[in-house]
């Protein structure tokens, strides 16, 4: 058996993929978090994804991390190593690991048929923790313990995170977890490994944060002096208002739980009217909702965040599923001419610095800004850097100053369309915030024809220079000027990446754009990328082809659409197959001599 | 509720704007905006303090009538516009004003909720009984049998009880006035923002053009009567099941915590387990 420490490091860098499987409620996913939490901690890139039942208690559960020396753009395609507390996760996964990986089973609960294409190993989990911890529960903790003996992930840090994680529960607790861990590993000590898997320590030294993407949207918005949280229960968004409810009364803000999603925004609405920075989060059919409002806070010029983490739709849908399915409803919902910013977040990471810079927009422009995150980006975890706010330098709105207070119009007409703004409590500054079309000042003015055109443009002027912005929010990924170009928007970023690399690996001329700002397009960046190229493949997880569809709106290009709608992510391959299959009906031919020798 | 510290008295006039009301003469709503100018003036309410909210009506004009800072909204939403600028503001002074159509049809869902909550500020209704500006169609008020446009057989529906609703939800302060008595209109107005809490006042004001009640109201006025405990919560209950008469003044008062209390209670009891920066959020994550 391996010790942790005297093992020669294994040739090929670290690359696995763990998954985790069970009852729901009974501690599946809190495993996959710990084991999650560990693997970052002992120097690893995790990337993390998992699906959940319906229902609270029962169903299927399963949780899959994957941990690497290098940075992680996806869930990755194959499983490693599967644990399965009972026969129903062997039955639904055993099928995703790849030959010669390894299960490891509860022998209390099934015996899965012998098979030479698994290494198996048969760990009684529910007999060791009744019989030798003395508590059911613990079968997880030691599950964990026997994860690290057996691949060599370090005890001590395993034993570090449970004395963290259940310090507040009191000493017996982090006892009784600790002689769990330690069953698990001397159970393995005394049986023969079989299978070659073996992390030890990981390459990064520097401590980095393991956040969900909800987690890092959630201090992203703190760190943006958002200090007014308005929200109604809703998956897969709650956990952001759980998350600014225990942290923003620290800073003094507050979290309040409205009665609907109209609620919600009308409230924040007030907020910002009054001078404060408020969001609003929510999901599909919390954003219907949503709409007339945010036509309220075009047309009163009122700074506003709604974030939306997408789920499957339409209606109730498939609420703990992912989908891109509210980019139509993002971009128009709303009657009349309706300019709002929509933003997609695509990473983790991207969810700090983005939700920082839709602040920055709301606040600049005076506009509500629609942030699209979705299922599987917000449940997701993976570890990232420390967050460097200074990256995003926060933005205030304009106030107006003693000589725009002498005669204060609201909506006064500017070379940049954006009017200083007043906030209650300013001497002078008093006027009526109006959702009738309105003259400069404020007063309502839903008789005068030529108003509204002049306040139409107004307020669509904004545009050009959160054009400008979005064309300098754009990722390119691969070949700048490619034959075979993708253009994908919000969680796709890391698989596309992947793909990119795996085709460029290939041999084969791709590049992926990726713009942060969806709308407006960054219609420059876009012209560019997409001349030149053979073809341009859209990938989206939605039915028609959203993002494709505005596209095709402001392009003569015939964009090839690659659309999944089973409430899943993208996998890496299914866009390299994609790519494989472009490439040979536009005749894009593999540069094989220069590209597949590189490694 | 802090006032001006300005010791001169303001005139009801120095509340008017330029805008001119785009209401019909002779309309009820006037009865209230002047009381309102009365109210103020006698608060010494400071016009940049003080933020007014309106929904989608006749009555959802009146921001624009007052000085001060306002906020037109959507039908409907007055309560949770009015919520967000006390959670942001609590120093300001908040009066939200919308029709029965807005306060109790499209926007009665966030009633309960503000009576619950218990914000510290006053929400007046200007009960007309009809949708004036769509042309006067039957309101949640109307009583059945009410004959207009989307009802030509007569309004098969049973009005509801504003009072005996918001005296039901726990509103902490609940009374009605009447257009037609300006005088007192502004009394119980002010007692209303003088109230700490959601303060609810149901004003009888009739529309000239679509359901002239100024010549039925008058016979059904009564008094609260001067031995009414307003602390009583069964006894204003019952005051306001007397649907037969039109009984003004203060049917329900009483002092509890505010949700700006709470908002301050919780803060203070966070922080007092921690004031952490964010460098050490984050570090709850590594």
């Amino acid at each position: 058996m391996p010790s942790n420490s005297n093992l020669a490091a294994p040739a090929k860098p670290v690359d696995y993929v763990f998954r985790v499987g069970g009852e729901g409620g009974e501690g599946v996913i809190s495993t996959g978090e710990m084991l999650t939490q560990t693997l970052a901690r002992a120097g690893f890139e995790i990337y993390t994804f998992r699906t959940y039942p319906a229902e609270i208690k029962g169903g299927h559960a399963n949780f899959q991390v994957r941990a690497s020396g290098n940075l992680l753009l996806s869930s990755g395609a194959v499983v490693d190593v599967l644990l399965a507390f009972n026969e129903e996760a062997y039955q639904k996964h055993v099928k995703d690991v790849r030959s010669g990986g390894v299960l490891i089973y509860d022998s209390d609960s099934f015996q899965p048929p012998s098979t030479d294409s698994l290494i198996s190993y048969a760990v009684p989990l529910t007999s060791l923790a009744t019989e030798k911890v003395g508590i059911k529960l613990t079968k997880n903790i030691v599950a964990l313990g026997v994860l690290g003996q057996l691949f060599d992930i370090p005890l001590a840090t395993f034993q570090e995170l449970l004395k963290d994680r259940f310090a507040r529960k009191g000493e017996t607790v982090v006892q009784k977890n600790l002689t769990a861990l330690q069953v698990g590993a001397d159970y393995v000590k005394q049986i023969k490994k079989l299978d070659a898997i073996l992390l030890g320590p990981g390459p990064r030294k520097t401590k980095e944060l393991v956040l969900s993407g909800n987690e890092s949207l959630a201090l992203g918005a703190i760190a943006s002096g958002c200090r007014i949280y308005a929200g109604y229960p809703i998956t897969p968004a709650t956990d952001i208002m759980e998350f600014l409810a225990r942290e923003l009364p620290k800073l003094g803000g507050f979290v309040v739980q409205t009665e609907d999603e109209i609620s919600a925004i009308g409230t924040v609405l007030g907020a910002s009217f009054a001078g404060k920075k408020a969001m609003t989060g929510t999901s599909g059919p919390g954003f219907s909702l949503m709409v007339e409002m945010i036509g309220l806070a075009v047309v009163a010029e009122l700074p506003a965040v709604i974030v939306d983490v997408q789920r499957v739709g339409p209606s109730t849908g498939m609420p703990t599923k992912t989908e891109q399915g509210d980019l139509y409803l993002a971009v128009y919902g709303g009657h009349g001419n309706c300019p709002r910013i929509v933003m997609a977040l695509t990473s983790v990471e991207d969810c700090f610095y983005g939700i920082m810079r839709a602040f920055n927009l709301a606040e600049q422009f005076q506009m509500p800004v629609v942030v699209l995150s979705d299922a599987s980006l917000g449940h997701r975890k993976a570890t990232v850097p420390v967050p460097d706010i200074s990256r995003v330098p926060v933005v205030e709105r304009r106030k107006p100053d003693a000589a725009a207070l002498k005669n204060y119009k609201r909506y006064a007409f500017t070379p940049d369309h954006i009017s200083p703004m007043s906030v209650p409590g300013i001497e002078g500054g008093g006027y009526v915030a109006e959702g009738l079309e309105h003259d400069e000042i404020g007063y309502p003015a839903a008789s005068d024809h030529e108003n509204h055109l002049r306040l139409t443009q107004k307020r669509y002027g904004k545009f050009k220079e959160v054009e400008q912005m979005a064309n300098e929010l754009v990722k390119i990924y691969g070949e700048p000027h490619p034959e075979i170009g993708i253009i994908g928007w919000g969680s796709t970023e890391g698989v596309i990446r992947e793909a990119v690399q795996m085709a460029q690996d290939a041999g084969y001329s791709v590049g992926a754009l990726h713009p942060k700002i969806l709308y407006p397009q960054p219609l420059a960046k876009l012209t560019e990328f997409i001349k030149g190229t053979k073809a341009v493949i859209i990938p989206e997880v939605n039915y028609t082809g959203q993002f494709a569809t505005l596209l095709r709106k402001r392009f003569a290009y015939d964009f090839i659409q690659l659309n999944k709608c089973i409430g899943l992510p993208f996998t890496p391959k299914e866009i390299f197959d994609k790519i494989e299959e472009v490439a040979v009906h536009v005749q894009s031919r593999r540069r094989a001599a220069a590209f597949a020798t590189k490694l | 509720m802090s006032k001006v510290v300005d010791e001169q008295q303001p005139s009801p006039q120095s509340y008017k704007t330029d805008e001119h009301p785009i209401w019909c003469p002779g309309c009820g709503d006037f009865g209230v905006l002047d009381s309102l100018y009365k109210s103020l003036a006698g608060l010494k309410i400071d016009p940049k303090d003080l933020v007014v909210v309106s929904g989608i009506g006749c009555s959802g004009r009146t921001p624009g009538f007052i000085k001060s800072y306002g906020f037109h909204s959507v039908h409907g939403r007055v309560l949770p516009v009015a919520l967000g600028v006390k959670l942001a503001n609590p120093a300001l002074h908040v009066i939200g004003v919308g029709g029965d159509g807005d306060g109790f049809a499209i926007g009665g869902g966030h009633i309960p909720h503000a009576a619950r909550r218990n914000p510290d500020f006053t929400y007046i209704i200007m009960d007309n009984s009809t949708y004036g500006l769509t042309k006067g169609q039957y309101s949640p008020t109307s009583p059945t049998g009410f004959q207009a446009g989307s009802t030509p057989y007569g309004n098969i529906e049973q009005p509801l009880n504003p009072l005996a609703m918001l005296i039901a939800y726990g509103a902490s302060f609940v009374g009605q006035g009447y257009s037609g008595k300006p005088r007192e209109l502004s009394e119980l107005i002010t007692k209303a923002m003088e109230h700490k809490g959601f303060a609810f006042l149901n004003v009888i004001s009739p529309c000239i053009t679509f359901y002239n009640t100024y010549k039925i109201v008058p016979a059904r006025l009564a008094e609260v009567p001067k031995d009414h405990d307003p602390t009583d919560r069964a006894k204003a209950f019952a005051l306001a099941l007397k649907t037969e008469q039109v009984s003004l003044g203060i049917f329900y008062q009483v002092e509890r915590p505010t949700f700006e209390d709470g908002v301050a209670q919780v803060i203070t009891k966070a922080q007092a387990a921690s004031r952490p920066r964010l460098e050490e959020i984050f570090a709850e994550f590594s």
